[in-house]
């Protein structure tokens, strides 16, 4: 393995790794705009140029592999004046928008600028004009004043997606991200332009002008949206969540999010979230408390008999979850009717890059408590249902005539007219929790927020219910 | 004067195979075809022959260069992409002698073991195409040229940046023509990342003497780093302006006086660009001084490059000038590179500033930066070729470019 110096360190690293990449491993970051591990090199943007001793010219480090022996100065006059020149050619027809652009905050150009530069401007002469707020797909929107021409989104359509919707054209200053004529930019995975966009050129219509970014804060956690699990930020401030960023994960999603799974924060926040514990009173549901609400349930399952009882585990509630209720109705109630539910499966959202046909982000692991699903409802007369259950299957139980029904969810349609009791379950970003992914990977997602309104996380419903269950019992 | 590549120029016709014939092309395939390849290599290696294009780089070198037994087809492109503003020798080889090319095209082939080979054309030479394809078809029928090495001629769609050979490779691929970055040169991976030998028109022209008279032939003309003969298109103030053959190392004085036929009403000579806009001008002084060849032009100040040459008299205002010069630069570059794509806008802004009377103390300083900045940053040498000739005109014109920002207009 070649071993080379960086700024006086040594790094031995495997014969093809580019300087670029050697660096990092010594905790040195050359700072980079079209570089991007998992696209092709361009190199054309110049900011990671370095000093290599013995050339006369500054070397490109996101290209140059590294070679036994090699002396490279990340610091030294002609990287930093390579630097500080490529950041003034880049700015002097940049708008310089960064109290009205989204990326403030989170910006290459911004960061490189104060980091490296802080030179005041030289350009007197008239900038370019180049289009503003422009609808590149349903989802994107392109600034191309504020463009550096990396041409990772480019790549990203013709490597990572293979749809090709972006180009360059134009030539020179002119020159500008397109989409080609009579196409858009609407590909699954479009908001990851976004992300790789090191400026403000490509941004999210769905987080544009919502929130500046250093006001959030960045929880990490696991999308809920398909078995792969990808792993994501969760960003948010006060209660709500405004977007999921992908988080590297080699081994799941790479650095990718789909737009679906990253636009699927929407219904944590949605109308139909269930805050407090409602009770059906003749025909309407009413509010009612949490002692009200348990004890009415306790009183029920106390007096029945266990095998008249079934619980249905839910695919999209965490491992957390499903155990504790499992493990309340088994160790203590005593019943074995313990099943799963999931999403029915969606071919069409599948493909060859991250997502899957199964839409439920835990089904490997609720399988694992309880593998089998409910087949015949008219053996049993009271139900137990985490999260609501496909149509289906929830037909069944209805024309069963089941004697009673308790929803455990964090989102109900009250139009739907068949629990006597629905508990209000904390969402995923209201606790922390396992989800394992279709390749039966484990993986963790932190609490971000506290539960809405009285929602509590169905290992806190499991004991509430223990609470009251084990006095009546003993009582009884 | 010995004429290599244009001793047919005159010839009533030249183009047709039946006249060209009668001048002798086409003799030395018979001799070619008695040589292993590696033979006709050789040859070449030993005649000195350099690249036509600019670059000047041995062109039996170059060919050397194709890696041996890749199992991968090679490639010939032939740069006809002639865009260099002050270069227009190609298109008098193409019109005036197409045969002398493809007889060239024939010997390249053979010496690389290419079967197959693209003609990359300006978008602009329209007739310049027509005229190759109608030489070739002669050529094909008389079974001149036969199924291999299938000869593509492809035009391209006008932008200067696809002469540079890689953009060139990304053109006939049908890429946005932007410069590739090397390593892997094309001779390893070049056309469809196939081994691909890229030479220019004129370097070609002069293979099918240098096999017919031999190598050592070749090498007695011109001088010992610059063998042999090249074509010096001349334009601006001269009373001759044309496409003329010399022999390489002729001083640039007797080649503006017996060719060009001086400065029109005699006016005093004020500055020479030797090789196209985007080597470094040459004062009056430099350019009396200095003669055609690789090392002699490096030794004025500048370069020989494609040997299209521009000569300014006294009359000429060189503000103006090299702000036509940024104006091209800016309109070509291809803009994939950060200083290239920005520098190129930002002397052409400055120059015409100057040029209208609007210059400001520091702006010289402020280009001279721009210049410096961009210069060897960047995937090719696009950027270097706006670079050099502004350092140059602003350091050998200095007072008319100070002249211009105290006086506040142009003073010609």
């Amino acid at each position: 393995m070649p071993k080379i110096t960086i700024d006086g360190k040594t790094v031995e690293a495997k014969e093809g790794t580019t300087i670029l990449e050697a660096a990092k491993l010594v905790g040195i970051d050359i700072p980079h705009f079209c570089y991007h591990p998992l696209l092709t090199i361009a190199g054309n943007c110049r900011m990671c140029a370095v000093e290599v001793e013995g050339q006369p010219k500054p070397v490109i480090s996101c290209r140059e592999t590294v070679k036994e022996g090699m002396v490279v100065r990340t610091n030294s006059e002609m990287a930093v004046s390579t630097r500080r020149s490529v950041l003034e050619f880049i700015l002097i027809n940049h708008p310089i928008d960064c109290p009205v652009c989204d990326q403030s905050g989170e910006c290459k150009l911004q960061d490189y600028y104060f980091s490296h530069s802080l030179a005041p401007s030289r350009m007197t002469e008239k900038k370019v004009k180049k289009p503003k707020a422009v609808a590149a797909g349903p989802n994107v929107v392109l600034d191309a004043e504020r463009c550096v021409e990396c041409a990772r989104c480019v790549r990203f359509c013709q490597e990572i997606t293979k749809t090709n919707e972006l180009t360059i054209k134009e030539r020179s200053d002119h020159s500008e991200i397109s989409v080609y004529p009579g196409a858009e930019l609407k590909n699954p995975y479009s908001l990851c332009t976004v992300d790789l966009c090191p400026v403000g050129a490509l941004t999210s219509r769905d987080f544009r002008f919502k929130k500046r970014v250093w006001l959030l804060t960045s929880t990490p956690s696991v999308c809920d949206h398909c078995a792969t699990g990808c792993n994501i930020f969760m960003d948010h401030d006060d209660g709500i969540v405004y977007r999921y960023r992908p988080r590297e994960n080699p081994a799941v999603n790479g650095e990718w999010l789909c737009d679906e799974g990253r636009l699927s924060y929407k219904r944590l926040m949605g109308e139909d979230r269930i805050v407090f514990p409602m009770i059906k009173n003749g025909g309407d549901f009413k509010r009612t408390t949490w002692d009200d609400a348990v004890s009415n349930i306790v009183e029920v399952i106390g007096s029945a008999d266990p095998k008249k009882i079934a619980v249905i585990l839910s695919a999209r509630a965490s491992q957390e979850e499903n155990g504790a209720i499992a493990s309340f109705f088994r160790g203590k109630v005593g019943t074995q009717n313990i099943f799963m539910s999931a999403l029915e499966e969606d071919t069409g959202f599948a493909d060859d890059i991250i997502r899957d046909k199964d839409k439920n982000p835990n089904r490997k692991g609720v399988a694992e408590i309880a593998p089998s699903r409910l087949d015949d409802p008219k053996k049993f007369g009271f139900f137990f249902i985490i999260d609501e259950l496909p149509e289906r299957e929830l037909m069944g139980i209805i024309s069963s005539g089941p004697k009673g029904i308790v929803l455990i969810t964090s989102r109900f349609d009250f139009r739907l007219h068949y629990p006597d009791i629905v508990l209000p379950k904390a969402t995923f970003a209201e606790q922390s929790g396992t989800f394992v992914n279709r390749n039966g990977l484990r993986q963790r997602f932190e609490k971000a927020m506290d539960p809405k309104g009285e929602a509590l996380s169905g290992v806190e419903i499991s004991a509430k219910l223990m609470e009251y269950f084990l006095p009546f019992v003993r009582g009884g | 004067m010995m004429k290599i590549l244009t001793k047919n120029f005159g010839v009533p016709d030249s183009h047709l195979l039946k006249v060209a014939r009668a001048n002798g092309a086409y003799s030395s395939l018979g001799k070619l075809f008695a040589m292993k390849p590696e033979d006709a290599v050789q040859e070449v290696k030993k005649s000195g022959l350099r690249g036509r294009g600019g670059a000047g780089f041995p062109t039996g070198t170059k060919w050397g260069f194709v890696p041996k037994g890749t199992g991968k087809p090679v490639y010939l492109v032939v740069n006809a992409d002639e865009s260099e503003p002050g270069t227009f020798k190609d298109r008098a080889i193409i019109e005036k002698d197409p045969h002398l090319l493809i007889e060239g095209i024939l010997i390249a082939s053979h010496a690389i073991g290419a079967d197959t080979v693209y003609v990359y054309f300006r978008g602009e030479y329209y007739r310049q195409w027509e005229r190759f394809l109608s030489a070739l078809k002669e050529a094909k029928e008389a079974r001149i040229v036969g199924e291999r090495p299938f000869i593509h001629a492809h035009r391209g769609a006008g932008a200067y940046i696809c002469g540079e050979e890689t953009a060139l490779l990304n053109s006939i691929e049908g890429y946005r023509g932007v410069p590739r970055i090397r390593p892997p040169f094309p001779a390893v991976s070049g056309l469809f990342g196939c081994p691909t030998i890229i030479n220019n028109v004129e370097t070609l022209a002069s293979l099918p003497y240098i096999i017919r008279e031999g190598g050592e032939a070749y090498a007695k003309i011109g001088t010992e780093k610059s063998r042999g003969t090249k074509l010096i298109s001349v334009c601006g103030h001269v009373n001759r302006p044309g496409v003329y053959e010399i022999e390489l190392g002729m001083s640039i004085a007797r080649f503006l006086a017996e060719h060009a036929g001086g400065t029109p009403e005699e006016r005093a000579l004020k500055a020479v660009v030797p090789g196209g806009s985007s080597v470094p001008v040459m004062t009056a002084a430099e350019a009396l001084g200095g003669c055609l060849s690789y090392e002699g032009c490096e030794k004025a100040g500048s370069m020989l490059g494609s040997g299209g040459m521009i000569v300014m008299d006294e009359s000429a205002c060189m503000v103006r000038c090299l702000a036509d010069i940024a104006k091209f630069y800016h309109h070509e570059s291809c803009g994939q590179c950060t200083p290239c794509r920005e520098g190129c806008g930002w002397i052409k802004k400055i120059c015409e500033r100057l040029e209208a009377g609007e210059g400001r103390e520091g702006d010289l300083e402020l280009m001279l930066a721009v210049a410096d900045n961009m210069q060897g940053k960047t995937i090719c040498v696009f950027a270097d070729a706006l670079a050099m000739p502004v350092k140059s005109f602003v350091t050998k014109f200095k007072d008319e470019f100070e002249e211009h920002i105290r006086f506040g207009r142009c003073p010609r």
